[in-house]
């Protein structure tokens, strides 16, 4: 029997979500033309099926993943999801496919159109999460300290962890504007949630000083005679200046 | 004088020491204290000079007893001078640290008063931090040259690197300029900290949990550009650096002229950026692509070519083994072909396990061909499907930032080893260059 494939999928977004969705595309014989989430247009004249979230369903497709493919393929998948590349719900459901009929070997397979758009985007999720471990900025606000970061990807769920390790003491949050997401830590509790809207308070006298210390000392660092400003904007490029304490007035 | 003012000096006093890495070591953290360390290393920002920033880089003091003759701490130089208490700097850094500013402290110092003085002085301040504050994250402390070994060994037990500075290539530039420093004085305490390294390696076999001494290992900088060394004396001096001392970094620092001195070269003396890239492109060869220093130059032939880098270069010169075929040859080999890395080598034999390659899969898995693709066949063949002489090699090679960093005449002043003469044509160029070959 063919694959159905004039059909659309919704799902809520979540990567367990997802893996639901590949649990149904087998099951159901059917390869979606579409996987939409709840925040994007559906419009289509086709059929659109929705896809609940079944945390048991979810996790045998995530122990087949790791059984039939690797362990790697399982990380490589949700570093993809984390990704905003276009129809990444489709290059993941597409790769898992391909995985569990060749096996391992699929993770090898750097040149095949299918393996290398995930491995891409799973790169640039990777990439990008390192560059906000070090360009991210806290302000401390009545000893809390707070950051604000408009990453392309959704790598809050990333960095989180290395925060965390890093500052066990203390109490902080992370939002992600760009995808409207807060990560917030207090004595070992962490949690990750959707927030609309959020603004850092006044910065007291104390943050304050510490800020005109940082910049004192960026750019004091700089050698006057090798001035290069191409080199800066290639390693530091100019849309994660924003929110960083030396670049900001 | 406040803070303000002594991060300023201090910092000013600093920057030269071009070490800014906080590589080297992966250490979690811990309930109650501050601070893991990343062995890929974090980058925390970039100054307008485009060099990475991951720590404090300052000195705790710049009042110096010694008159080294480069050296803007120099005891007769005229600079406002300034140090920081320990508490103050373990103040200062906690709270950038805190605030994601930096991955840790470079902690450097000039002598004050004497190295031994100087190194407590440090002790206190990196005891407050790793005790007091329960600082987990990294440290890279400067050794002071003259310092009492166990000073020393004590400074080492609370960093993660711990670096000399060997400042010139030989010991006549060394006497020239820097009289109070020598060879030795600098050797002896490199290979004092190798023991310690090596001692303390079998200690934590022995025990769990046993004290670590600098495990990230040490690094050296060199300046380059103010005496007379060719690029040949500086590689050979750096392999023997990593082999006999087991360095993990050496570093090269364009002599930048803060000072006007009669040994010196003269104040507006351009600092030799491109030759630096030259010799950290062949540093990353000895140390990655395990090139000898031999295999890169030899006294007929002592300096880099500007023009081209060092890899292209080497394989220029031996142009009788390529081009070689993707789909068998070794991966020892496929790293000596100009413009694969080691990130793509890797991908090659990644991939080549699972099915052959062609010139479209390498472009697809984002192996840059520019270089490579005069080097390389794939099944047989090669890109063009014509076998290509080294010369017309060379044209294809030199790329437009080559022939404009010709042209530019700010860059020209760099050329003073054969290559004043080239005049701006890329004909000029590539006869001048062949001739090389």
């Amino acid at each position: 029997m063919p694959y159905r494939t004039d059909i659309a999928y919704l799902y809520d977004g979540s990567f367990y979500g997802l893996l639901c969705c590949v649990y149904e595309s087998y099951y159901a014989r059917e390869m979606p033309f579409a996987i939409f989430n709840y925040d994007e247009e559906q419009e289509t004249l086709f059929v659109v099926k929705e896809i609940f979230t079944d945390e048991v369903k979810a996790e045998k497709v995530e122990k087949s993943i790791a059984e039939k493919i690797s362990s790697d393929a399982l990380k490589l998948v949700h570093m993809c999801y984390l990704s905003r590349i276009d129809e990444r719900e489709l290059a993941i459901l597409r790769f898992l496919r391909m995985g569990y009929k060749i096996g391992a070997d699929v993770m090898d397979m750097l040149a095949n159109d299918v393996v290398r758009v995930v491995v891409n985007a799973a790169k640039n999720v990777a990439g990008e999460s390192h560059l906000f471990t070090g360009f991210l900025r806290f302000g401390e606000y009545n000893g809390a300290l707070a950051a604000v970061i408009e990453p392309k990807n959704f790598i809050l769920p990333v960095i989180a962890p290395h925060f965390c390790d890093r500052l066990p003491s203390e109490q902080f949050l992370i939002y992600d504007k760009t995808h409207k997401y807060v990560f917030v830590y207090e004595k070992g509790e962490h949690n990750l949630m959707p927030l609309d809207n959020f603004e850092l308070p006044e910065a007291g006298e104390d943050e304050e000083m510490y800020r005109r210390l940082w910049k004192r000392f960026y750019t004091t660092i700089a050698i006057k005679g090798r001035i290069n400003p191409k080199l800066q904007r290639g390693n530091l490029p100019k849309r994660y200046r924003k929110h960083m304490t030396e670049f900001v007035d | 004088m406040d803070t303000l003012d002594k991060l300023a000096i201090l910092t000013d006093a600093a920057k030269y020491d071009v070490a800014c890495t906080s590589s080297g070591i992966d250490r979690k953290g811990e309930a109650g204290s501050v601070g893991n360390a990343v062995a890929s290393g974090i980058c925390h920002s970039f100054s307008a000079d485009g060099r990475c920033v991951a720590l404090l880089k300052v000195l705790l003091s710049n009042a110096c007893v010694y008159d080294c003759n480069y050296c803007v701490n120099r005891r007769t130089n005229e600079v406002r001078r300034a140090t920081f208490t320990p508490r103050e700097l373990a103040e200062l850094m906690m709270g950038f640290y805190r605030r994601n500013y930096i991955e840790g402290l470079f902690l450097s110092s000039a002598v004050v008063r004497s190295p031994d003085y100087t190194c407590e002085q440090m002790i206190e301040a990196l005891s407050l931090i790793r005790n007091e504050y329960r600082f987990r994250g990294y440290i890279h402390v400067k050794a002071i040259p003259g310092a009492d070994d166990k000073l020393l060994t004590a400074l080492g037990m609370l960093a993660d690197r711990m670096s000399i500075n060997l400042e010139l290539p030989s010991n006549d530039s060394l006497k020239l300029l820097a009289p109070d420093k020598s060879r030795e004085s600098i050797l002896e305490p490199m290979g004092m900290i190798k023991t310690g390294i090596k001692e303390n390696r079998t200690d934590i076999v022995k025990y769990r949990g046993a004290p670590k001494f600098v495990p990230a290992g040490q690094s050296t900088q060199i300046i380059i550009g103010a005496t007379p060394e060719t690029d040949y004396q500086i590689i050979n001096l750096t392999s023997a650096l990593y082999k006999k001392y087991e360095l993990k970094r050496v570093f090269y620092s364009a002599y930048m002229p803060v000072l006007d001195g009669s040994n010196l070269p003269a104040i507006d003396t351009k600092p030799q950026l491109l030759r630096e890239h030259r010799l950290y492109q062949a540093d990353w060869l000895l140390r990655f692509y395990k090139f000898e220093a031999q295999e890169l130059l030899d006294e007929g032939n002592p300096n880099f070519n500007l023009l081209i880098d060092p890899k292209c270069n080497w394989a220029l010169n031996n142009y009788g083994m390529f081009p070689v075929e993707i789909n068998t040859v070794p991966y020892e080999i496929l790293l000596r072909v100009p413009g694969i890395g080691v990130r793509s080598a890797q991908k090659i034999i990644q991939a080549r396990r699972v099915g052959r390659l062609d010139f479209v899969d390498l472009k697809k898995m984002n192996v840059v061909l520019k270089r490579a693709q005069y080097f390389i066949k794939c099944n047989g063949r090669t890109m063009t499907g014509i076998a290509a002489s080294p010369e017309s090699v060379l044209w294809g090679l030199l790329s437009e930032r080559s022939v404009s960093l010709i042209q530019s005449s700010e860059q020209l002043s760099l050329f003073d080893n054969g290559v004043t003469g080239v005049e701006s044509t890329r004909e000029d160029l590539v006869k001048c260059l062949t001739g090389q070959i």
